[in-house]
């Protein structure tokens, strides 16, 4: 078992990719260098470990540089007759022998002989420390013997499994075996790659296709390995549903065997364990390559694009798709993939297309494919076609023939392989058409006994499932949890309650599940899949599809009963003899898997799994335990994939509960007991509904529950999350998890079966065992109740808390923190700890002046709380010399020069108010990936509560909805957070940048790459932080508690020797000294206090923060209610200070004078055992407190991230006139994709000394040539104009400030501007005002969040205008799907030539139609004829020349809510003019 | 709960009591009720808080939102069923509570409406009664026999939680029939005693046995049962030893108030035992609940006039920072009683009574005092100014509280509830007192098993 928390499966990493190839057939030594060139110039890509030389890997793919290889005097057969690679051994070269002996041995019983094995030169020198330290021996292999290049592949496949299997040093790498390509890489930046192998350098080392990648991990550790390219790809992004995918390949060996590759036995594992998400991709994909399927099939299987009814694809294709859904879970993920088996060459993207890739053409013949233009230099001159990868796309070229395969064609190919559509109509049943005339029961026999049993309480009814069937969604909550963990609760727990969900953070991004539902889909199929998948059969379709994974008692009778075309069922009862206590439960547990093998062999296609025969003398088992144990066992025997499990349990009733009961290996449930609950409530009369409109809302609302818990793991599809165990338990112990759900360890430990054994008997008893009441028992879960479950907000600690600091008595704090602190049983983790006394006098201790610094006020929108609140805070925090945060609803400017500036800037998604000026007012910027309440989840203010002020600070319109998407679009990856941090220090270089984070397991990895990306601070929020609204199940259910985040945090940054160069933050129910020192010792730097603060400002935790009612004034619109509000910023001050006076006081008894000195000293920490045999004494903290590794143990308060040399610190220096005298001037530079953020510092200059009024138009004008590099033009300020003559990569214009931006080709192009692609992705976001006029097309998300500025383009991708807000953008080209998501203000025009833009519209919230207004059509005119103006369009000239010709194929695109706003102000505008008129009567 | 914002359209409406011309000519209850569509939207005021103040500062635990949500959807069985899972008796707290729920209440706390939970309690009550929601109901009897001892609120809260508990209970009483101090303390313009007698007879349905006129020597308990609930209050009333003191017409506060109830329930008395303030010139020494109890009895017995004096200052009216909310406040309270005409008077400490000449009290000699805050932060302490006056008056009633009872050591099977425990204090804590006590006795009862 791990002594510490740090696991290295939750690594991450991500890169740039890029791939040239020559269309010729060519193979130069000018191809290779060009690659690496490419490679070096996505160096920002790639990161740095902490001894700032060592790379995180690089690498490039080539073909077999035939030449090169006689030249070094090695015999070889002729061309793609011998097999070679680089092999990467262990140091010691004994053990390098052994294992090249059992290479040899292995080639040789393939009938193959190894006939060299070459010395690579290296060039260790210039190694970083931490590289050097794991560097490996480097040798090539040579393989001949082959009589022909037919079947080389697979064989020399085969030799390379077969070494796998049998040498599992981790020091021993084969890094390609090949008789097609060879590939160099290592733990490299991208610039040593050349210098570290010379072979690369050697002018006869020749190839047509090279593909290199450059590596950002999240930790630098020996991994010479994980550097990519594999032996087929190179990727981009994240695989989010890999545990899924591994888990379900390993499942599916059983069924895998084929002709080309025999007997799958022989080369299992197909995915080598230990390695990257990358790398498992890697492996299934040559496994499929190898069986004999083509390139593009395996990635169109692996990566499908979506196919739901949104999407604009053939019958055929979605037939392909939807047939290969059967065999296959979608590998779910950001991702750009590159791939080559040294003839084909090509790229595709996600079906999101969430990593950029833009390619472009030449007329020599060359294709290249990058993360990012402008990598490669090419004259402009040359190029004939420029494009981005689509979501979902293939682009392909065969480098033998010269051959370009598009998409389509692809497609079509793959599509017409088999009559796919026959197989499915003929093979497939769908359940909704299913007719059985059986009617099922939805009363339940002992009804009241099993509400009991199953632990149902007036709350689940009242507060989950009413809610449910009214309104079809999940119930909404306010503020924190503070309820104790199940891990330390002694009542009796559901399972699931120990269970937490995981959700996608910085290292890829969470879905939008509601404005992006075209990607999401819940459609599973059941069934037994047969054998030999790889050998294309209608018999495979063999399947019943469900719509979603909820079924209604009747959808799951007619299952039970198809004897139609052969399917089979069985019902294994979950139940175990109460009184046999653990031991029956086990033995039930062993004899259900026994039960079930037996099934599977006798061809049972689903199991389903009920509890429904609970009675006197048998207890349920828990549902969670029953699947997952027999899950886990199916995989075991392999057996796994050929039958399907399905949950019939009286226990599910949240959406958590069927995601859990999903997510370790059931396909479909039935919550019998909530439709029993809603049968009743139905009769009488409590829902106002019939029973099947509660049923269907009820069935879905868990559907979008499911899509939001899906979603924010990133994950599309219901397929992928199936079995993906993307949840983590706290309180569970090793031996369970390891026994029961196949999770090697845990992190606290925790209980045994024999706890889970009596806690299900003594719910059983609830019910069974005694006179059950009639009503149910209201527990407390939600609010406080004195007999219920504790919460450690008690009314005691409130009072005392708000009389402390208004009366500023310190004897009344220590009473209240003595409440907190002493409340009767433990409810967090650190209830268990207490300190080392060492005693020494308080004088000596630092004063508190010193402490409070530490103290930051935590995220709080003003528009989530009010002004007077927000104020006060700020206040209050600024005379102590610490922070405030903003949160993410930005600040009035009027705030900015006077005290009530928030020290902290929020930067959020939704990029509210996220304006130049407001961030130069910071002293710190946070980018706020995640919030404790609902990680992984957007938001959204209703327009009813946007009123003129909120309007203003957000930079909005007042009465329009506004959206926060739950991913940043400029953040889907390690390394565009990265290039997000380097926007913000280049706008302000003096303000810190923050990254807050939420606490799960793999925290600690994120933190570090995070720490890689130049972040100052990093906070480690805990799950039970507070919130203004967010679904209940999110605030109950996602993330895990600070303790455990914090430590992993701490543990991982040491081991990486980053912790000095990062300050760490947490919070998360922080209130008492005690808290602030348990947290320091776990390596928290400063603390944040949200829910405390506002106690203190009278806040009596109403938890109605989402209702518009607080009654103290705090979180409310209310006019009436903000009345009400009487907190002050004295009270915070007191608070702050007493909060600082107690810290002292357990300095002093610890003995310590400086506060940093205890930061991370988790020697300092006694753990109180627990009583013994309770359920808290089997918690073990050890991996928790662990510190194996050594170094710093706190932040270095000296430690600074600078900025290095930017093209902006010329352009400042030379428009020094414009900017410190307004005057007029010009400058002219060249620019490269490494350019990045260009603008970005000047802006922030200008910002600071004019405001937010910048300079007069027209004062600054600069012009670029080339290709820029990300961020261009971010946060550009009024008066500035940049006129960019080239391309530019993503973010161009992100926060854009009144600048204006005009891109167009290069005079010298050839290509017609209005065909190609000239900018990447995620334009415009956040932008607040100014323009942008663009001849060519841009990529994915155009004018994303824009809520101001406008734009001109001649085409764009998916999703344009998502959540715009306000602005213009105009489109005169096409556009992608989903355009228009969640806009709900400004306008769009979209020049539509074939009528059929609705179909690529999202329609929720907008309305299409033709110009009709004269004003509008006027502004379109003379948009465009600014826009030929600027960029001397040739599109835009035809349109003016015709414009009544043009003009009819123009479509409005407006909001419904901007319609009603823009009504409003007419209406206003009209009475204003009657009330004139009246008067002048 | 319907809708949360409720609170801020409907003003917080109380029932209002009966104008007082009317309601001073007889002993007839003061308050007034509310018709239900009001009752509901009353309830609908409840903001069902996250943390509920009110439940937090019931004694009872009263869990006040739960019904009220009720209430306001006009599920009144389950309100009352929700009622009755903490409170054997709203129909007494629903009356005569000061509701430390209402000062506690956020509504309070933010606008100084709180909702009417003890209105509100009180119709669930009455509605239950109406509707038959309240029948006799029978619990398994477990053969354990338990004697309780003083039938007042206590006592019979933790009779009926032991006769649910399945104990075979027997209430032993001195007074003629239940209800302690609610029956013979409470006059019955607060609370009409057919409120007690109604659910006695559910009680006695039930398998409570009552057995009145029974005097308990607690040092020698009764035999024969397995253990005892002792709820006997607080029966010895605080004196005021000063000079004059002996003279006629100076009586304690409950020897009026318990005479005219028993006189209202029918008993008849003599002239000489008669204690009335007819025509009299009253003087309540005592500014407390029981002291305007005597004020508004007195005035009903037709007094000529009427003052009352208390030793400690005048409190604030309003709001006093010293005790902030959710603490309840200590502040000037103005009952229906001195809304039927009463001079009230502070910081006056009695020094003698004085003699008419007829061996009847014919005024008090009172000292005006200050209060000085204690050094330690402890009580404050009296300084008498010397400034002394006297006031006439022909009847006085001494309302100073009770004394805190003295008990013999008891053995392992007798549990102490109520006032007999905690001293004098309100019924609502006599009620959690019984059933605290009655859950001590069963688990005493139940870890001998």
């Amino acid at each position: 078992m791990e002594r510490t928390l740090y696991d290295p499966a939750y690594e991450h990493d991500a890169c740039g990719v890029g791939l040239i190839a020559d269309l010729n057939g060519n193979k130069t030594h000018q191809l290779v260098s060009d690659g690496l060139t490419m490679l070096e110039n996505l160096k920002h890509r790639g990161a740095e470990g902490a001894d700032a030389k060592t790379g995180d890997g690089a690498g490039i793919m080539v073909q077999i540089p035939h030449e090169f290889i006689l030249l070094q005097g090695i015999p070889v057969p002729e061309r793609s007759r011998y097999g070679t690679g680089l092999v990467f051994l262990p140091k010691d070269g004994k053990a390098g022998e052994e294992y090249i002996e059992v290479l040899r041995e292995e080639i040789r019983r393939e009938g193959l002989v190894l006939s060299n094995v070459r010395e690579v030169p290296v060039n260790s020198d210039i190694l970083g420390e931490t590289a050097r330290a794991c560097e490996p021996h480097v040798v090539q292999v040579f393989i001949t013997g082959a009589n022909s290049p037919e079947g080389l592949e697979t064989r020399l496949y085969r030799i390379r499994k077969h070494v796998e299997q049998k040498i599992s040093d981790k020091d021993f790498y084969i890094v390609s075996l090949s008789s097609k390509v060879l590939i160099y890489k290592g733990m490299l930046t991208s610039t040593q790659l050349k210098e570290y192998y010379p072979d690369l350098s050697s002018p006869f080392f020749t190839s047509g296709l090279a593909l290199v990648h450059s590596r950002f991990s999240t930790n630098t550790f020996p991994a010479w390995s994980l550097a990519q390219p594999f032996r087929m790809m190179a990727h981009n992004g994240e695989i989010n549903t890999i545990r899924g995918n591994r888990g379900w390949m390993e499942a599916r060996e059983g069924v895998l065997s084929s002709k080309a590759l025999g007997d799958v036995r022989d080369i299992s594992p197909i995915i080598q364990p230990g390695m990257s998400d990358s790398a498992s991709f890697d492996n299934t994909m040559e496994f499929f390559y190898h069986s004999g399927m083509e390139l593009p099939h395996v990635m169109s299987m692996m990566i499908p694009e979506s196919f739901n009814e949104k999407n604009p694809i053939g019958n055929d294709l979605k037939a392909f798709y939807e047939y290969h859904s059967i065999l296959m879970e979608p590998w779910d993920g950001p991702a750009a993939i590159l791939f080559s088996d040294g003839r084909y060459a090509g790229g595709m993207l996600d079906r999101n297309g969430l990593r950029p890739s833009r390619y472009l053409i030449t007329d020599k013949g060359v294709l290249a494919i990058a993360s990012e233009a402008g990598c490669l230099p090419v004259s402009a001159g040359s190029v004939v076609e420029k494009g981005s990868l689509q979501p979902g796309k293939i682009l392909m070229v065969d480098t033998r023939t010269g051959r370009i395969f598009r998409n389509d064609e692809i497609k079509q190919t793959l599509a017409d392989g088999h009559d796919y559509r026959r197989w499915l109509s003929n093979g497939r049943i769908e359940l909704a058409k299913l007719r059985s005339g059986r009617k099922a029961e939805n009363t339940v026999p002992d009804f009241e006994k099993k509400l009991r049993a199953f632990d149902y309480t007036r709350e689940d009814v009242e507060r989950i499932i009413i809610p449910m069937c009214n309104s079809a969604s999940e119930p909404v909550s306010s503020m924190g949890n503070d309820t104790p963990l199940a891990a330390v609760s002694e009542r009796p727990q559901l399972l699931f309650n120990y269970f937490r969900q995981q959700f996608a953070q910085v290292t890829n991004p969470p879905i939008d599940p509601i404005r992006e539902d075209l990607v999401m889909s819940l459609t599973e199929y059941i069934g037994a899949v047969g054998m030999n998948i790889l050998t294309p059969d209608e018999d495979h379709c063999k399947m019943v599809r469900l719509p979603q994974p909820v079924l209604t008692n009747d959808e799951l009778d007619i299952l039970c009963h198809i004897r139609y075309k052969g399917f089979n069922t069985e019902v294994l009862p979950i139940l175990f003899e109460k009184s046999k206590g653990e031991i029956g439960m086990k033995e039930a547990l062993d004899s259900l898997c026994r039960e079930a093998e037996a099934s599977v062999d006798k061809g049972i296609n689903y199991i389903i799994l009920s509890d429904r025969g609970i009675d006197e003398t048998h207890a349920a088992i828990p549902s969670l335990l029953a699947v997952s144990a027999i899950h886990h066992y199916l995989v075991k025997v392999q057996k796994r994939v050929r039958t399907a499990l399905i949950v019939e349990s009286g226990e599910i009733r949240e959406t958590m509960h069927s995601a859990l009961l999903l997510g370790y290996g059931a396909s479909a449930v039935n919550p019998y007991m909530a439709f029993a609950i809603i049968d009743d409530l139905v009769k009488k009369g409590e829902l106002q509904l019939d029973f099947e409109t509660a049923r269907k809302n009820y069935i879905k609302a868990v559907d979008k529950g499911l899509k939001k818990i899906l979603s924010k793991m990133g994950i599309s599809t219901i397929r992928s999350y199936r079995g993906a165990k993307i949840f983590e338990s706290i309180g569970l112990g090793a031996e369970l998890l390891k026994d029961y759900f196949g999770t090697p360890s845990s992190t606290v430990g925790g209980i045994s079966l024999s706890r889970i054994a009596l806690d299900a008997a003594r719910l059983h008893a609830q019910g069974f065992c005694s006179e059950v009441s009639d009503i149910l028992p209201h527990v407390g879960q939600y609010s406080f109740r004195k007999d219920g479950i504790q919460h450690s907000w008690t009314p005691e600690a409130i009072a005392a808390l708000q009389l402390s600091t208004r009366t500023g008595n310190y004897k009344k704090f220590k009473e209240f923190t003595s409440i907190v602190d002493g409340h009767k049983d433990p409810i967090f983790l650190r209830d268990f700890f207490s300190f080392r006394h060492n005693p020494i006098p308080i004088e000596e201790v630092e004063p508190v002046e010193e402490i409070v610094k530490r103290f930051v006020g935590a995220a709080m929108s003003f528009g989530a709380i009010s002004q007077g609140a927000h104020e006060a805070i700020a206040e209050a925090l600024n005379r102590l010399g610490s922070r405030s945060n903003t949160g993410e609803g930005g600040e009035d400017r009027e705030r900015f020069h006077t005290d009530k500036n928030s020290g902290i800037k929020q930067v959020a998604s939704g990029r509210f108010g996220v304006t130049t000026e407001y961030l130069v007012n910071a002293r710190e910027i946070q980018i706020k990936i995640a919030q404790g309440a609902k990680p992984g989840e957007g938001g959204q203010l209703p327009g009813y509560k946007v009123d003129e002020i909120i309007a203003r600070t957000r930079h909005s319109i007042p009465g329009i909805s506004l959206i926060s998407p739950p991913p940043h679009h400029d953040i889907y990856s390690i390394e565009d957070l990265a290039q997000l941090i380097f926007d913000l220090r280049n706008v302000n270089p003096e303000a810190r940048i923050s990254v807050k984070l939420v606490a799960e397991s793999g925290v600690g990895t994120v933190a570090a790459g995070v720490a890689k990306a130049k972040a100052d601070l990093i906070v480690i929020s805990g799950a039970e932080g507070g919130t203004g609204a967010s679904p209940m199940s999110s605030i109950r259910y996602a993330g895990i508690s600070p303790e455990i985040g914090l430590s992993e945090t701490r543990q991982t940054l040491i081991k990486n020797g980053l912790r000095d160069k990062v300050t760490l933050q947490t919070d998360g129910q922080l209130k008492t000294g005690r808290d602030v020192v348990a947290m320091a010792l776990l390596g928290a730097d400063e603390f944040g206090f949200g829910t405390a603060q506002l106690i203190v400002l009278g806040c009596v935790l109403m938890r109605k923060c989402h209702a518009n009612s607080c009654p103290m004034g705090i979180a409310t619109r209310n006019k009436k209610l903000l009345g009400l509000y009487r907190g002050c910023s004295d009270s915070l001050v007191n608070y702050y200070r007493f909060l600082a006076e107690e810290v002292r006081e357990y300095l002093a008894d610890m003995g310590f004078r400086k506060f940093e000195d205890i930061v991370g000293r988790t020697d300092l920490i006694v753990v109180d055992r627990a009583k013994a045999g309770s359920k808290a004494a089997s918690l073990d903290f050890s991996r928790l407190l662990c510190q194996d590794d050594e170094g710093p143990l706190h932040a270095d308060p000296d430690h600074r991230n600078i900025l290095g040399d930017v093209l902006d610190k010329h352009i400042m220096a030379a428009a020094r006139p414009a900017l410190e005298e307004g005057r007029n001037v010009s400058l002219h530079y060249g620019i490269s994709n490494t350019d990045r953020a260009v603008g970005a510092m000047l802006s922030g200059r200008i910002a600071e000394r004019y405001g937010e009024e910048g300079l007069p138009d027209g004062t600054l004008n600069v012009t670029f040539h080339g290709s820029a590099g990300q961020s261009f033009g971010a946060f550009l300020m009024k008066g500035v104009s940049f006129r960019l003559e080239g391309e530019t990569n993503d973010y161009l214009g992100k926060g854009l400030s009144g600048g204006r931006i005009v891109v167009r080709p290069d005079p010298d192009a050839h290509f017609d501007a209005s065909a190609n692609t000239i900018a990447g992705n995620t334009l415009l976001y956040g932008a607040t005002s100014g323009s942008l006029f663009m001849a060519g097309r841009a990529g994915e998300r155009f004018a994303v969040r824009n809520s101001g500025a406008i734009a001109v383009v001649e085409g764009v991708g998916d999703h344009c205008c998502e959540y715009m807000t306000g602005g213009r953008v105009v489109v005169l080209g096409p556009t992608g799907r989903n355009f228009a998501a969640g806009m709900s203000g400004g306008l769009a025009y979209v020049w539509d030539p074939d009528h059929n833009f609705d179909y690529y519209c999202n329609m929720e919230m907008i309305e299409l139609g033709l110009i009709e207004e004269k004003a509008r059509m006027e502004e379109l005119k003379s948009l465009i004829a600014e826009h030929r103006r600027l960029t001397g369009s040739a599109l835009a000239a035809r349109m003016l020349e015709h414009w009544s010709e043009y003009a009819e194929d123009f479509i409005q695109v407006t909001p419904i809510e901007y319609k009603r706003v823009l009504h409003e102000e007419q209406l206003r505008k009209l009475n204003e003019k009657i009330d004139n008129v009246q008067m002048d009567y | 709960m319907g809708n949360p914002n409720a609170f801020l359209t409907i003003p917080r409406q109380e029932a209002g009591h009966r104008p007082v011309y009317e309601r001073v000519s007889n002993f007839g209850e003061v308050e007034q009720t509310l018709n239900e569509g009001d009752r509901m939207l009353q309830a609908s005021r409840c903001m069902d808080c996250g943390v509920p103040f009110c439940h937090w500062a019931c004694p009872l635990g009263n869990r006040s939102p739960e019904w009220q949500d009720a209430v306001c959807k006009g599920k009144w069985e389950l309100a009352y069923k929700l009622l009755s899972q903490t409170n054997d008796f709203p129909e007494f707290t629903g009356r005569i509570c000061p509701a430390l729920c209402e000062k506690s209440c956020v509504l309070n706390h933010a606008m100084d409406a709180p909702v009417t939970v003890r209105e509100n309690e009180c119709s669930i009550i009455e509605r239950a009664f109406r509707e038959g929601y309240v029948h006799p109901r029978s619990y398994p009897r477990n053969g354990r026999k338990v004697a309780v001892v003083g039938a007042g609120p206590a006592g019979l809260s933790a009779a009926v939680q032991l006769n649910k508990k399945g104990y075979e209970v027997t209430v032993l009483e001195k007074m003629p029939s239940a209800g302690g101090l609610v029956r013979y303390g409470i006059p019955n313009f607060k609370l009409d005693k057919y409120v007690i007698d109604r659910r006695l007879a559910v009680l006695e349905q039930e398998g409570i046995t009552f057995r009145y006129g029974v005097k308990v020597d607690t040092e020698h308990l009764p035999e024969g049962y397995d253990a005892y609930i002792i709820s006997t209050g607080t029966p010895v009333a605080r004196d005021l030893p000063i000079p004059g003191r002996e003279l006629k017409g100076i009586y304690f506060a409950l020897d009026l108030l318990t005479q005219q109830n028993r006189r209202l329930a029918g008993e008849q008395f003599s002239k000489e035992e008669t204690v009335s303030a007819k025509g009299r010139k009253v003087l309540v020494i005592g500014g407390g609940d029981t002291g305007s109890d005597c004020i508004g009895t007195c005035h009903r017995q037709g007094c000529r006039s009427v003052m009352q004096i208390e030793i400690m200052p005048k409190p604030p009216e309003g709001y006093n920072p010293a005790t902030p909310w959710p603490a309840w406040p200590m502040i000037l309270r103005t009952s229906t009683s001195h809304e039927e005409g009463c001079e009230r008077r502070w910081s006056l400490s009695s020094c003698r009574f004085l003699d008419d000449g007829n061996g009847r009290v014919g005024g008090v000699e009172v000292e005006e005092v200050e209060w000085l805050p204690a050094p330690d932060g402890g009580r404050p302490q009296m300084k008498p100014t010397g400034r002394k006056s006297i006031i006439e008056c022909d009847f006085v009633l001494l309302a100073m509280g009770f004394l805190r009872p003295q008990h013999p050591q008891f053995g392992p099977n007798v549990f102490v509830a109520g006032d007999a425990r905690t001293g004098p204090s309100l019924v609502v804590r006599a009620l959690a007192g019984g059933r605290a006590a009655a859950q001590e006795l069963d688990d005493y009862i139940m870890n001998r098993l």
